[in-house]
C-alpha cells in the first residue's frame, strides 16, 4: 500500500513536471491556455491524492480551489482576453524550442540535485514533492523569461504558482487561511495583469513586452 | 544446450518469415481505412520472390561497396532481431549481447545504407543519405536515454532480464516507464521511416528519406533491402512488446506448452502493433523535413526526463 501510494504521488508530481515541459513547447496561444488548464487539473489530482495519503482533509479544499479557479476560471478568462485583444495567435519566443528544452532539462537536473541533497532527512513523499515542486517553479520562470508575449508570461507566472502549491502540499499543507488568501491574491494579481494587458495594448498596439524596453529608451 | 539452440533457431526463422506478413498487414489495414480494398496480406512475399528472380541492374560507377551493402545491412539487422526475445525469454544469443549491442548493430546497418546511397553519386541518394544521417544523429541519443532509463529501473541492459523484471509485480507504477514508452514509440516511428517522418508508400517525392537512398537498387539487392526494412519494423514492435507487455513470454527453461502460448501471444501482440501503427499513420499527416529535429528532440527530452525522474524515486 505504502509503495503504491508513493508511486501514484510520484506519477502525478512527475506528470506535473511533464506538463510544464509541454507548456514550454507550445507555440500557439490557445494551445498554451489549454495546456495550462491541464496543468491545473494535474495539480488538483496530485493535491487530492496527497490529502488522501496524509489523511489531511483541508488539502481537499486546496485541490478544489486549484480545480475551480486555475483549471476553469482563469483559462476561460484568459481565452476571452486573447479574443478581445485580437492578438496574433503565435507566440514569439526569444530563443528556439530546442535551446529552451535543454535549459529546462538543466533546471530539472539542478532542482533534483539541490533538493535531494538538502532534504536528506525528510520523509520520501515530502522529498520527492519538494524536488518536483522546485522543478515546476523553475520551469515557470523559464516560460516567463523565454516568451515575449505578455499573455504567455502570465501563464508562466500561474504555472510557477502551481509549483508553490505542490511544495506546500508536500510539507503537510499550509494553514487553510494562508491557502485561501494565496489563492485570492493570485486571482487579484490576475485581474491586475489583465487590466495591464489592456493598457499596454491601448498604448502600444501590441502585447510584445519588447516594446516596453524601447519605450524606456533601453534600446 | 541443443534445445536452447533449437529455440534460438526457430526464433530467428520466425522473425524472417513473419516480417513481410507484418508489413502486408499494415498496408492492408491502411488501405481498408481509406476504403480501398488494398493488396493481399501475403503480397510482400510475392514481391520479394519476384525481385529475387529479376536480374540486377548496376550503375556503371557502382563500387564493391554498393554490391556488398545489402548483404551487410540484412545480416546486421537480422542478428539484431534475433537478440530480441519474441516468444521466449532467455535466448541463447541474448546472453552475449544486450540492448546497447542491438542499437550498435542497427546503427552500423544504417551507416552502410547511407554509404551505399552516396556511392553511385546520384543527387537523390545524396539527399537521402544526408537526411538519414540527420535523423540518426537525433534518434540514437534518444534511444540511448531510453536504454538508460530502462536499465536504471530494471538494473540490467539485458533484454531477458528487463522483460522478467517488467513481468514481475516489483515494477510498480512509474512515470519514468511511461516517458520511456512514449520516447521509444517516437524513435521507432522515425527509425522505420513511418509517416510523420517519412512516407514508406511513395517513390518519387522530394521529401522522402529511406526510399531516396535505395532508389538505385534493383533485383535481389532490392529484395534484401525491403526484407530488412520489414524485419526492422518487426524488431521495433517486438522490442516494445517485450519490454512493455512481456506477459506471455515463456521463461528460460519452460516446456513446449509454455512456448506455444508465448508464440500465440506474440502473434496477437504483433497484430495489435501493426493495426495501431496503421491507425496512427492514417490519422496523421507527414511533417516537413525541417520539423523532424523537433519531433525527435521531443523523444530525446522524454528519455532524459525519464532518467532524471527515475533518480528522484531511486534516491531512497
Amino acid at each position: 500500500m505504502d509503495r503504491l501510494a508513493f508511486d501514484i504521488a510520484h506519477l502525478l508530481a512527475g506528470g506535473l513536471v511533464l506538463v510544464s515541459f509541454v507548456l514550454l513547447y507550445q507555440d500557439r496561444l490557445y494551445a498554451l491556455l489549454n495546456v495550462y488548464a491541464l496543468h491545473a487539473v494535474v495539480l488538483a489530482l496530485s493535491v487530492a491524492w496527497q490529502a488522501f495519503v496524509q489523511a489531511a482533509p483541508h488539502l481537499y479544499v486546496t485541490a478544489a480551489i486549484a480545480l475551480g479557479f486555475k483549471a476553469i476560471v482563469i483559462p476561460v478568462a484568459l481565452h476571452r482576453i486573447v479574443e478581445r485583444l485580437g492578438i496574433h495567435r503565435e507566440i514569439e519566443a526569444v530563443v528556439g524550442v530546442g535551446l529552451t528544452m535543454l535549459a529546462g532539462m538543466a533546471l530539472v537536473a539542478l532542482s533534483m540535485v539541490v533538493m535531494l541533497r538538502v532534504t536528506a532527512g525528510a520523509a520520501p513523499l515530502a522529498r520527492e514533492d519538494l524536488a518536483f515542486a522546485l522543478a515546476v517553479v523553475l520551469l515557470g520562470l523559464l516560460v516567463m523569461v523565454t516568451r515575449r508575449n505578455a499573455v504567455s508570461q502570465v501563464v508562466g507566472f500561474m504555472s510557477l504558482e502551481n509549483g508553490l502549491v505542490l511544495a506546500a502540499t508536500g510539507a503537510r499543507g499550509m494553514p487553510l487561511v494562508v491557502e485561501i488568501s494565496v489563492a485570492f491574491s493570485i486571482l487579484i494579481a490576475f485581474i491586475i495583469v489583465g487590466i495591464f494587458l489592456f493598457r499596454i495594448r491601448e498604448r502600444f498596439d501590441t502585447v510584445d513586452v519588447h516594446v516596453l524596453d524601447q519605450f524606456r529608451g533601453e534600446r | 544446450m541443443i534445445r536452447d539452440l533449437a529455440i534460438q533457431g526457430v526464433e530467428m526463422l520466425l522473425v524472417l518469415l513473419l516480417a513481410p506478413a507484418l508489413t502486408g498487414l499494415v498496408r492492408k489495414v491502411k488501405a481498408r481505412l481509406l476504403r480501398r480494398r488494398g493488396p493481399d496480406v501475403l503480397q510482400p512475399y510475392r514481391d520479394l520472390l519476384r525481385l529475387l528472380r529479376k536480374e540486377v541492374v548496376l550503375a556503371e560507377q557502382a563500387s564493391w561497396l554498393f554490391r556488398v551493402s545489402p548483404y551487410l545491412i540484412f545480416a546486421t539487422t537480422w542478428v539484431a532481431a534475433a537478440l530480441v526475445p519474441t516468444f521466449a525469454a532467455g535466448l541463447l544469443f541474448s546472453w552475449s549481447a544486450d540492448l546497447i549491442a542491438i542499437i550498435a548493430l542497427l546503427g552500423s546497418a544504417r551507416f552502410f545504407l547511407a554509404l551505399a546511397g552516396l556511392d553511385v553519386g546520384t543527387s537523390f541518394g545524396g539527399i537521402g543519405s544526408s537526411r538519414e544521417a540527420m535523423i540518426a544523429s537525433l534518434a540514437e541519443p534518444a534511444m540511448i536515454m531510453i536504454v538508460f532509463t530502462l536499465a536504471l529501473i530494471a538494473g540490467s541492459t539485458q533484454l531477458s532480464t528487463i522483460a522478467g523484471f517488467m513481468a514481475s509485480p516489483e515494477v510498480g507504477l512509474s512515470v519514468s516507464l511511461g516517458l520511456a514508452l512514449a520516447a521509444l514509440i517516437l524513435v521507432a516511428i522515425a527509425e522505420n521511416a513511418r509517416i510523420p517522418v517519412d512516407n514508406p508508400a511513395t517513390h518519387l517525392e522530394l521529401t522522402m528519406v529511406h526510399e531516396a537512398m535505395v532508389l538505385e537498387y534493383s533485383g535481389r539487392h532490392l529484395a534484401l533491402i525491403e526484407l530488412t526494412a520489414a524485419i526492422q519494423l518487426l524488431l521495433y514492435i517486438s522490442l516494445i512488446a517485450c519490454v512493455f507487455a512481456p506477459w506471455s513470454l515463456a521463461g528460460a527453461g519452460q516446456g513446449i506448452a509454455a512456448q506455444l502460448v508465448g508464440a500465440a501471444g506474440y502473434l496477437v501482440k504483433l497484430a495489435i502493433g501493426g493495426v495501431l501503427l496503421a491507425l496512427f499513420e492514417t490519422a496523421i499527416a507527414k511533417m516537413r523535413v525541417f520539423r523532424v529535429p523537433q519531433f525527435l528532440g521531443a523523444a530525446l527530452m522524454l528519455g532524459l526526463l525519464g532518467t532524471l525522474l527515475r533518480f528522484v524515486s531511486g534516491g531512497f
